[in-house]
């Protein structure tokens, strides 16, 4: 066999085996974002499940701040409704129960009874546990996305990214902690 | 570089680290047999031994060392129930670190500690003293945590297993051949030989006499240098997971303040812990024989991260007299 026809052969075959590679790479990444992502609405989920419970504990002891009660109640429908109207509405909707739930529980500071209150407690640290963990699994998301993101942008994945439609993931905003401050009554 | 390439560079890195123990090993096995026999088929036969002991250990550890070590330790295996504050934490980080979740323990225990082992993620156990549950914050439990699911999830658990029970048979070789040479066997079979291969012989078992007295200390100085290295990287890891640098900070400072000495440790398990247990706080100071950096180090390395001014040792003293 002529060696240029040999040569000519072996490239080809070497830059599709690379371009396979490349190519199980990127839907790997794209993978890990859809499960992370997955895992994210697992716990918002959650948190919602676990409110009711946590309102019902405290509504007795709470006599003179029912606004707050009804704010997080609120908040929580919200956001349930939220749940099927886009990841940007529903993120801003968790977002307002996060602010809620922020104030109630410093309102729930004022409350002796409440603060030795067993099931209160429990609720507080099942809610605080889920709140961290939607946090984490955004952190997650955001850097598997980060991965995936600087993977398609750079060379030589750049080169099939492209063409087989594999395009940039949007990452999720910080809460906004700053702008919302919890509505606290000092008696 | 990102927590994939930082894993990839510390799984490489062990390889390495563990093949220059092997290396040792086998110098050392081979000098001993060809010393003791006179013939190179001797040194190939020692060499032979001291792999196969290696290896055997090595892989006891692999697949038992965590339940040995969680045994001497005294851990008992906690459900959710018994302790869910913890249990909570453990998990929500699991999801940070993007591993499984571990087997909890307990140490029943009042000087606050902790650690981790395992072969690998999946594979993962890890261990809180009461004292720790106790004193501190749940911030704080939180920095620790993050603290040893990062030793988890860079694989110094399986590391550690592995490296300590190789470095181990090498002072076990090492410590037969002295007593062996001190006792004189050596001594009366070169005697019985012809001076053919005797030069070669004398310049062995001076080669072996030699590394049966460097090597064990080599092994075990490279061990605890990587060691210290990992204890820096765990705390920064541990920061990266809970974006929190005051959580680490406020564990580390109660820890080194804490008087309590943890009684179930021993020298052979203290590398594990999150700070080490055995010493006291003026006493956990820097130095080559160091399992961990020195608290006050691993404080200003966090204060650091966060652009902080690092403390001063009049303040560190004032921390030290809490």
């Amino acid at each position: 066999m002529d060696p240029v026809l040999i040569i000519v052969i072996v490239a080809i075959v070497a830059i599709l085996v690379i371009g396979i590679l490349i190519y199980n790479g990127l839907v790997q990444k794209r993978l890990r974002i859809d499960e992370a992502f997955a895992q994210i609405d697992v716990q918002l989920k959650r948190r919602h499940d676990l409110i009711p419970n946590l309102v019902a504990a405290v509504r007795d002891y709470m006599g003179f701040e029912q606004e707050v009660l009804t704010r997080v109640t609120e908040a929580r429908a919200a956001a349930v409704a939220a749940g099927a109207s886009g990841p940007v509405a529903q993120a801003q909707a968790e977002n307002m129960l996060t602010g809620a739930l922020r104030s109630l529980f410093a309102v729930v500071e004022n409350y002796p009874e409440l603060k030795a209150n067993q099931n209160v407690l429990s609720l507080q640290e099942q809610l605080t546990t889920t709140e961290n963990q939607i946090s984490f699994s955004r952190q997650h998301y955001n850097a598997v996305v980060l991965d995936y993101n600087q993977t398609i942008a750079t060379f030589p994945s750049l080169l099939l990214a492209g063409p087989l439609g594999f395009t940039r993931r949007e990452f999720f905003a910080a809460e906004p902690e700053a702008t919302e401050v919890p509505v606290v009554s000092l008696r | 570089m990102n927590f994939y390439q930082q894993i990839s560079a510390n799984r490489r890195n062990s390889f390495l680290l563990a093949l220059v123990i092997v290396a040792l090993l086998c110098a050392l096995g081979f000098s001993i047999g060809f010393a003791i026999s006179g013939a190179p088929e001797g040194g190939i036969a020692a060499t032979s031994i001291a792999l196969v002991i290696g290896i055997l250990m090595a892989l006891g550890s692999y697949f038992a060392g965590d339940r040995l070590v969680l045994g001497v330790s005294g851990a008992r295996e906690v459900s959710q129930a018994e302790a869910p504050q913890l249990y909570n934490v453990v998990r929500e980080l699991t999801i940070a670190a993007n591993i499984p979740m571990p087997r909890v323990y307990v140490i029943n225990d009042t000087a606050p500690n902790a650690f981790a082992t395992g072969r690998d993620p999946g594979h993962a156990s890890i261990a809180i003293t009461t004292g720790l549950l106790q004193k501190l914050s749940r911030e704080e439990l939180q920095g620790v945590i993050a603290h040893e699911l990062s030793h988890v999830r860079n694989y110094d658990i399986r590391f550690t297993l592995i490296v300590g029970v190789m470095v181990g048979s090498i002072a076990l070789l090492a410590d037969f051949f002295l007593r062996f040479t001190f006792w004189g066997g050596a001594g009366r079979r070169s005697r019985d030989r012809d001076s053919g291969s005797g030069g070669l012989q004398l310049i062995f078992f001076v080669v072996a006499i030699v590394l049966a007295i460097l090597a064990p200390i080599a092994a075990s100085l490279v061990q605890l240098a990587v060691s210290r290295q990992r204890e820096f990287l765990a705390d920064a890891s541990s920061v990266e997971l809970t974006r929190n640098p005051v959580g680490l900070q406020g564990a580390l400072a109660k820890i080194a303040t804490d008087p309590e000495v943890l009684e179930v440790a021993n020298r052979a398990t203290q590398h594990l812990y999150f700070a080490n247990p055995i010493k006291k706080f003026e006493q956990r100071s820097s130095g080559l024989f160091a399992t961990h950096p020195p608290i006050l180090e691993r404080i200003n390395r966090l204060r650091d991260l966060s652009g902080e001014r690092p403390l001063s040792p009049q303040e560190a003293r004032l921390l030290s007299g809490l």
